[in-house]
């Protein structure tokens, strides 16, 4: 694989990078849309408040929405950031003083927007076609620990039973199906430790843990059918190009692998193969993305990064 | 971000100020009977430490340190570091204190980056405490304190998830987000490249709870494993060992937060990075502190719990250099950018009676009814006793 280091835009499905370290990249290169839309959005001056900070652009039927979350709450932009269509406070009541209060994980799902807090809760949003009206649909009760990912796979047809998929600080994976009220389909319990990252592509939940492991589970039943001892640190995230079934893992330990998933014709197994593995040196990883749903090229961010670093295949 | 971040913070950087500055007095050591009047000896040397960290450790100190708040500023917590290096008999002129500061804060960034899981962060902490025990080990009362904060931590942090854990890590590191100095213990040691970035390495023992990378499992609906596949995985990991003990005494297995400083391996740091980091140094310093007050506030607590025992009183303050020489050291402090200067609130770090009173005071109220924090008035009057000074 050729590394080319360069500035670029994003595709409209971003990072949900670490912000401190994206903050500096976007500060330091043109990308344009992120980097406008933090100055002029981030109230906070402190890198502090910027550390819980998640970027996501939520694709929806009719729009396209920037969600940011912080310590405060939960801020909707549309998604070039010039107008904030919505501001969500985080609900603090109960939470002794000793907690974080975060909002963290977001994700699409039909015409609905999910947000993880630190509570476990996940707060549902329901977004109208255009304009700021967005409700408050429902709020999700299946963890008990501060939730770390969400992901969701677009309904393919009328027979996907299961399309979000919730995870949180303790490797507990709860699995269900959007709607006006979303259902529970089943849950995957943690092993302990936490799971920072998840993905949802064809009825396959790929999760990665903070023991470098990753899972395969089939989404419906909640079975596990591939553990991969895939790095040696905690992963910070995983990517899907769904077009190819292309999966990505990048880790504090430095490396990146991606991986090709497939379902046995036979038996239906979900099945994997390791197709390439990149070091960043030296760099403690914390975000990664494919650039496009073919997945010949991904980028990474890093701590005490500067840049985003790009990476194509010849 | 994590509230319980601090006392983590604070006690690892003391530890690292602690070696540093035993280094540096035994490498000034002179055997008593020899030394002139303005020459460090061994019973100098041990009292300046038992001073500081005596001081360290005071109760009502940790007490203020142990309560759940947010991360403060650099210079805030670096204030702190000044008021406890002037403990004792000993001082510091601004370039050796600077040139201290910047040793023990890449000192613990370089031990929270290498940590192989976030909990090991509490291993490094318990031998920074381990090792101050043994600088300490002639005074039973010093030693008592210090046990006292170890159970402290026990109690606070061995029951945190991993997930917690986590998060502390991320506050420790963005705190520590873009210092770049170069240390020259490091450079050679080759943990440090020439850039200032550390060199993390992809080798030796994963964290103990981690598998070697390197290994597919496959499973059939029924949960049993059908096919077992390796795969090229780019680092050359074994399995950890053994896992280091939490208890009050026990083999720790980590090494980071050991001393890693001797009389042979002095202490430096190279200042040529040095410009690159004021730049960054002065952006941050340009922009208002809408934490200021409350940072204020947070030191004067601090403060007031902290027991000086030494007035400057009638016994001249010794002066340690953290320079090879005099000279150096003049030369550092007149390269320093002026910007670093100009935006630094002045607290004195001199005893005054009248004030540690309205200080303790103060705190006292804090302790005694649990009241709730600082009204605006309250810190308006801080800040214009502080303009006082």
């Amino acid at each position: 694989m050729k590394l080319s280091l360069s500035p670029f835009l994003l595709p409209s499905t971003l990072y949900t990078a670490n912000i401190s370290s994206k903050a500096q990249a976007a500060q330091q290169h043109t990308v344009k849309s992120v980097a406008r839309f933090l100055s002029l959005s981030v109230p906070a001056p402190r890198a502090c408040s910027a550390q819980s900070m998640r970027v996501h652009w939520c694709v929806l039927p009719f729009r396209v929405l920037l969600v940011l979350t912080s310590h405060r709450g939960i801020q909707m932009f549309e998604s070039d950031g010039s107008i904030m269509v919505y501001w969500h406070a985080l609900d603090t009541g109960d939470a002794p003083p000793v907690q974080a209060v975060f909002a963290r994980g977001i994700a699409a799902s039909g015409h609905f927007i999910c947000v993880g807090t630190w509570s476990g809760r996940v707060l549902v949003f329901d977004i109208p076609a255009k304009g700021p009206n967005i409700m408050l649909s429902e709020e999700l009760a299946g963890h008990q620990t501060s939730i770390t990912d969400i992901a969701t796979e677009p309904v393919q047809g009328g027979d996907c039973m299961a399309d979000v998929v919730t995870a949180d600080d303790s490797g507990l994976l709860c699995v269900w199906r959007s709607g006006p009220e979303f259902t529970l389909v089943t849950r995957i319990p943690g092993f302990g430790v936490p799971c920072p990252s998840v993905k949802l592509w064809q009825g396959i939940v790929a999760a990665g843990y903070g023991n470098g492991q990753v899972r395969l589970y089939e989404a419906m039943k909640g079975t596990l059918h591939v553990q991969i001892s895939a790095h040696a640190r905690t992963i910070c995230a995983l990517d899907l190009a769904p077009e190819v079934g292309k999966l990505l893992s990048a880790a504090e330990d430095t490396f990146v692998h991606i991986w090709k998933l497939s379902r046995s014709p036979e038996s239906g197994s979900i099945e994997v193969e390791h197709c390439h593995g990149e070091c960043v040196s030296n760099t403690q990883l914390c975000g990664a993305r494919f650039c496009d749903p073919s997945g010949s090229s991904f980028a990474v961010t890093g701590y005490d990064l500067a840049e985003i670093l790009r990476f194509s295949s010849v | 971000m994590s509230v319980r971040t601090l006392p983590l913070l604070f006690l690892n950087l003391g530890g690292e100020m602690l070696y540093i500055l035993d280094q540096r007095l035994r490498a000034q050591n002179i055997p008593g009977d020899k030394a002139r009047k303005d020459e460090w000896t061994e019973v100098d040397r041990k009292r300046v430490l038992n001073d500081i960290v005596s001081t360290m450790f005071n109760r009502k100190f940790m007490e203020e340190l142990f309560k759940p708040q947010e991360l403060y500023s650099k210079k805030a917590l670096r204030t702190v570091y000044d008021r406890l290096a002037h403990a004792s008999i000993m001082r510091l002129n601004q370039a050796s204190m600077d040139k201290l500061y910047d040793l023990m804060t890449m000192a613990f960034k370089y031990q929270v980056l290498l940590c192989p899981r976030p909990k090991d962060v509490l291993l490094v902490t318990f031998n920074h405490l381990d090792a101050i025990k043994g600088l300490i080990q002639d005074s039973p009362t010093i030693l008592h304190q210090v046990d006292e904060t170890f159970r402290q931590l026990m109690e606070v942090y061995c029951g945190l998830s991993a997930g917690e854990f986590q998060l502390i890590r991320q506050t420790l590191l963005i705190f520590f987000q873009d210092l770049h100095i170069r240390v020259s213990i490091f450079l050679k040691d080759k943990v440090q490249n020439s850039n200032g970035r550390f060199v993390l390495p992809v080798s030796g023992p994963v964290p103990w709870g981690t598998e070697v990378p390197g290994l597919i499992r496959m499973f059939n609906h029924k949960g049993e494993e059908v096919k077992k596949i390796k795969f090229k995985h780019g680092g050359n990991y074994v399995t950890a060992t053994k896992e280091g003990s939490f208890e009050l005494y026990g083999d720790r297995v980590l090494k980071l937060g050991t001393n890693m400083y001797s009389l042979n391996r002095p202490v430096d740091t190279q200042t040529s990075g040095a410009s690159k980091n004021s730049t960054s140094r002065a952006q941050e310093n340009i922009a208002p502190n809408p934490l200021a007050k409350e940072e204020l506030n947070f030191l004067a607590r601090l403060m007031g719990g902290m027991e000086i025992k030494n007035p400057s009183g009638p016994e001249p303050g010794f002066r340690l250099n953290l320079f090879t020489t005099d000279d150096e050291e003049e030369q550092a402090a007149l390269t320093k950018p002026e910007e670093l200067d100009n935006k630094v609130i002045n607290i004195q770090a001199m005893q005054d009676q009248q004030r540690s009173e309205e200080l303790a005071r103060i705190l006292g109220e804090l302790e005694v009814t649990d009241q709730p924090r600082w009204s605006t008035s309250k810190g308006d009057d801080l800040l214009a006793m502080m303009d006082e000074l």
